[in-house]
């Protein structure tokens, strides 16, 4: 990551305004939106959305004709183009050949993507924009922070500073006095504006309609008043059918601000009559801008399904500590790093693409349901690709990549991290590594990993037998969450058994976009694991959960590797974290807890991937209970602690944040115990209260339940 | 449906009321525009846009007694302080308004004006949007407007704040008379 952007991210988490704005808005939105959805079957709605989008994304060439010769049926002309320099020229000329001095902007990204105002600007015409928090960005010469609330990063104190110059009066804050100033000041422009420019919700191929939706009724204002409309529309908004704009409208403002439907809704098919009685000059301007490559793109064809609502940012535990501006001037968020990819070039989205932290929250939200972690990613393995593997990371897979020489040098570790070791955390470390621990204690690399205690775990010979896979962390750091395993499993009649030759799930590897090395991972694992016939394959971190599930799978998909498939599925039909199963064997009577404890209150962390990849939620919760515990949940219990593997090494200025605000929701909930199924989020979140000093006990449920099978 | 109507569309702010007959709406309307002090000057006047609603009445009469104006300009409708329109559907389910405003005099008194008086046939009631577009033939409504509730802002610190550039009131009246009942 270059220098600039680490300081972009310093300047964003430092910014009280910012992160504070965004915080109180990100809390609200989570539970706006659940009512806004209310009655509504979201899957169900989405499903047609991704459908409807899909389909039109395929199509792109068909519709875009299909939609000119409509819209030019009804009077309207349209322009259709690729590239954004004729798009700008276009416009110049329009407005050269009728003489336009000044024009009236709505809210539109499109025209945002290619710089258009200051083209215009610079060919003295002046440009107005009239979405309120577009004009207030437009006065203060920054560009959007979020693409549904651009200037969601100022106070009012600064609003009030750059109207009172722009009205030539010391004005207060008062927000409502705010607002009408901009309706003062806006309406002579909007009055005496030549020509409009709008962008385009939606675009319906079948009658040549566009939609427009704006809460301030500026759209209205600028389709309505000037002689002259320009509408820019991105190809990925044509749909085909008109009934399908109902689909689309019953998600976009829900999930955008909660809003049943936005204030104004208009749906303009051609041109219509002017005040003066002439007809309006109506131009739409459909345009490529590398779009049809996407749609060509058999991975990222389905970020074409955006309806851009800009949830993924709503949602997303990164963009409400950084804002939009560290992520670029145009498209920000997780779909904005993948526009950002396409509409700019890969190279730009270097940087932003490691924000993710692959949590999966947007995947949970997006109403066109693109798989935008895992578009990510894919960014992350072309980058890679292209550019190869920083020099650094690569000694580090090629470690991870030879098990004896990894496993040697964790074991290594365990002796040389002893003069920075107290206790079970790693208080020194050397001084290239302080950022680290900053926030956070490390814990020590345990003396005698798992895999050379397992052999002195005496258990029962039992006919039914389960693999265990253990992951680094449980391995070399937390051994004791897999003795406790064992003793569980034990109980419920079924033998453990250890393969040796298990190593590294290949997460580290896939995460950072080196495919190769996290298949090779993969490989080795698959034969270790399927060595010897078990019932189950059990692990009891959700991020090696998912690698065997899923991740192994969807790698050698992607690498064509298509011979090992089938091992691969069948590991995938044997894995299973460890709530899920022992749910299973209590509820089958198999395994019982002890009657009639009273353990107290606990609460609950959902780890990302244990919730968003596999789903899994009430199991703990009700195995937890069922043992005697009272629960209490926490404030945002599903939001990401901030580990994400080795994230919080990459960027620990994001991290840290993260965790404080996980610790600090914790801590209100009164109880002694947090739980969680996950070691990494164990690691990030005992090292956070270790350095807070609350005593409060950070546990794996497995810890727990040990202690409470009869 | 009424009832969801109006539950709806009084959560984002509009004020709803309903009258059987067409005289006891047009009662309601110029009491309204007398208590809000309508009268023939800039930024008090209202504006009345062409509608059906104004078959059978005398202009004239309506003219003296309550100082609207029936011929909407650009000028007239940016000088207005109330903007009279009919709407021809109301969504349950959303608590909005919808209207052919391919008139460019349909739009000017609805968007201009500080206060909004819809006027809907009750009968005009429908449950949702796929309802509406399917009895809309977009070739013959070059301009279909929907309205959910006043002109609205939540871009200076997401302080919700009504009355951006459109109305920041809209009154709507439903009349049963107009049209059938839902």
């Amino acid at each position: 990551m270059g220098n600039e952007f680490k300081e972009s991210i310093y300047r964003a988490v430092n910014n009280a305004n910012l992160t504070g704005a965004l915080a109180k808005f990100s809390e609200a939105y989570k539970s706006n939106r659940a009512k806004a959805y209310e009655g509504i079957d979201f899957e169900e709605l989405r499903g047609r959305i991704a459908e409807l989008k899909s389909y039109a994304a395929s199509h792109l060439d068909e519709l875009s004709a299909q939609f000119q010769q409509q819209a030019e049926a009804c009077g309207a002309k349209v322009f259709r183009t690729s590239d954004p320099a004729k798009v700008r020229e276009y416009i110049l000329k329009v407005a050269q050949d009728n003489n336009v001095k000044t024009i009236v902007k709505s809210k539109s990204m499109a025209t945002e993507e290619i710089h258009l105002n200051p083209y215009l600007e610079k060919a003295g015409i002046a440009v107005g924009e009239t979405d309120l928090g577009e004009w207030i960005i437009q006065l203060a010469g920054q560009t959007p922070s979020h693409m549904v609330m651009p200037a969601i990063h100022m106070t009012k104190e600064e609003v009030s500073d750059l109207f009172s110059k722009e009205v030539n009066e010391r004005l207060t804050s008062d927000i409502p006095r705010l607002v009408k100033v901009a309706r003062e000041k806006l309406r002579p422009t909007f009055l005496a504006a030549d020509m409009g420019i709008s962008g385009g919700n939606i675009a319906v191929a079948e009658t040549g309609s566009i939609v427009l939706m704006t809460n301030e009724g500026n759209a209205r204002l600028v389709t309505s008043l000037p002689r002259i409309h320009i509408a820019l529309v991105g190809i990925e908004k044509l749909i085909e059918k008109f009934a399908d704009v109902a689909t689309i409208l019953k998600a976009l403002p829900r999930s955008a601000t909660a809003q049943l439907l936005t204030s104004y809704v208009s749906i303009i098919t051609g041109p219509t009559p002017n005040p003066d009685g002439s007809m309006k000059d109506m131009h739409i301007i459909l345009m490529d801008n590398r779009r049809s490559e996407m749609a060509a793109d058999p991975k990222f064809k389905q970020a074409l399904q955006c309806i851009r609502c800009a949830s993924c940012l709503n949602v997303c535990p990164i963009f409400r500590l950084v804002g939009g501006h560290v992520f670029g001037k145009v498209y920000t968020g997780g779909i904005g790093t993948i526009l950002t990819a396409w509409f700019d070039e890969l190279k730009k989205s270097e940087d932003i693409q490691g924000l993710c932290i692959q949590c999966g929250a947007c995947k949970d939200v997006c109403p066109g349901k693109i798989d935008i972690p895992d578009l990510i990613m894919e960014i992350r393995r072309r980058l890679v690709q292209q550019q190869g593997v920083p020099l650094l990371q690569k000694t580090i897979y090629a470690v991870v990549n030879n098990r004896k020489l990894f496993h040697g040098m964790l074991r290594a570790a365990s002796v040389a991290g002893r003069p920075f070791t107290s206790g079970k955390f790693i208080r020194h470390l050397p001084l290239f590594l302080a950022d680290l621990t900053d926030g956070r204690s490390l814990p020590a690399i345990a003396e005698e990993p798992f895999r050379d205690r397992f052999s002195r775990i005496k258990q029962p010979k039992c006919k039914e037998k389960a693999a265990f896979y253990a992951g680094c962390l449980i391995d070399f750091a937390y051994p004791e969450m897999g003795e406790a395993l064992i003793r569980i499993l034990n109980k419920a009649g079924i033998e453990v058994l250890f393969p040796l030759d298990q190593t590294c799930c290949g997460a580290p590897a896939r995460y950072n976009g080196a495919y190769e090395v996290a298949a090779s991972n993969a490989t080795d694992n698959i034969t270790a694991l399927l060595r010897e016939d078990v019932s189950y394959v059990i692990s009891a971190c959700p991020t090696c959960t998912v690698a065997l599930e899923h991740d192994f799978i969807s790698i050698f998909e992607s690498l064509g590797l298509t011979e090992r498939l089938p091992q691969a599925r069948l590991l995938a039909a044997k894995t299973v974290d460890f709530s899920t199963l022992v749910k299973k064997l209590v509820d089958e009577g198999r395994l019982s807890l002890k009657e009639g404890q009273k353990l107290g209150k606990i609460t609950y962390h959902d780890s990302c991937h244990l919730k968003r990849a596999l789903k899994v939620s009430e199991q703990p919760r009700e195995l937890l209970t069922k043992a005697g515990y009272e629960l209490a949940e926490m404030f945002e219990c599903d939001t990401c602690c901030g580990m994400g593997g080795s994230y919080s090494l990459k960027l620990p200025e994001i991290s840290a944040p993260i965790l404080q605000r996980k610790l600090k929701n914790i801590k209100e909930t009164g109880a002694p115990t947090v739980a969680m199924d996950c070691p990494g989020c164990v690691m990030q979140i005992r090292g956070g209260m270790d350095q807070d000093g609350a005593a409060i006990k950070v546990r794996h449920t497995v810890e727990l339940l040990a202690e409470q099978v009869k | 449906m009424y009832e969801q109507f109006k539950t709806r569309a009084e959560a984002v702010s509009a004020e709803v009321c309903r009258f059987t007959t067409k005289s006891e709406a047009l009662e309601y309307l110029i009491g309204f525009l007398r208590r809000e002090g309508v009268a023939d000057t800039p930024q008090a006047s209202a504006l009345w846009a062409d509608c059906s609603f104004l078959e059978g009445l005398d202009r004239d009469t309506l003219r003296q007694v309550a100082g609207v104006k029936f011929d909407v300009t650009r000028e007239g409708a940016s000088q207005a302080r109330f903007g009279i329109s009919q709407m021809e559907w109301a969504l349950a389910d959303t608590g909005s308004l919808a209207q052919n405003s391919t008139a460019i005099e349909q739009r000017l008194v609805s968007s201009l004006a500080s206060i909004h008086i819809a006027l809907v046939p009750t009968s005009g009631l429908l449950p949702d949007m796929p309802s509406l577009l399917v009895r809309v033939r977009p070739q013959d409504c070059r301009y279909l407007a929907m309205i959910t509730g006043p002109s609205r802002t939540a871009d200076i610190e997401r302080v919700l704040t009504i009355g951006v550039h459109g109305p920041d009131r809209l009154i709507i009246v439903f009349v049963d008379e107009l049209g059938g009942t839902n």
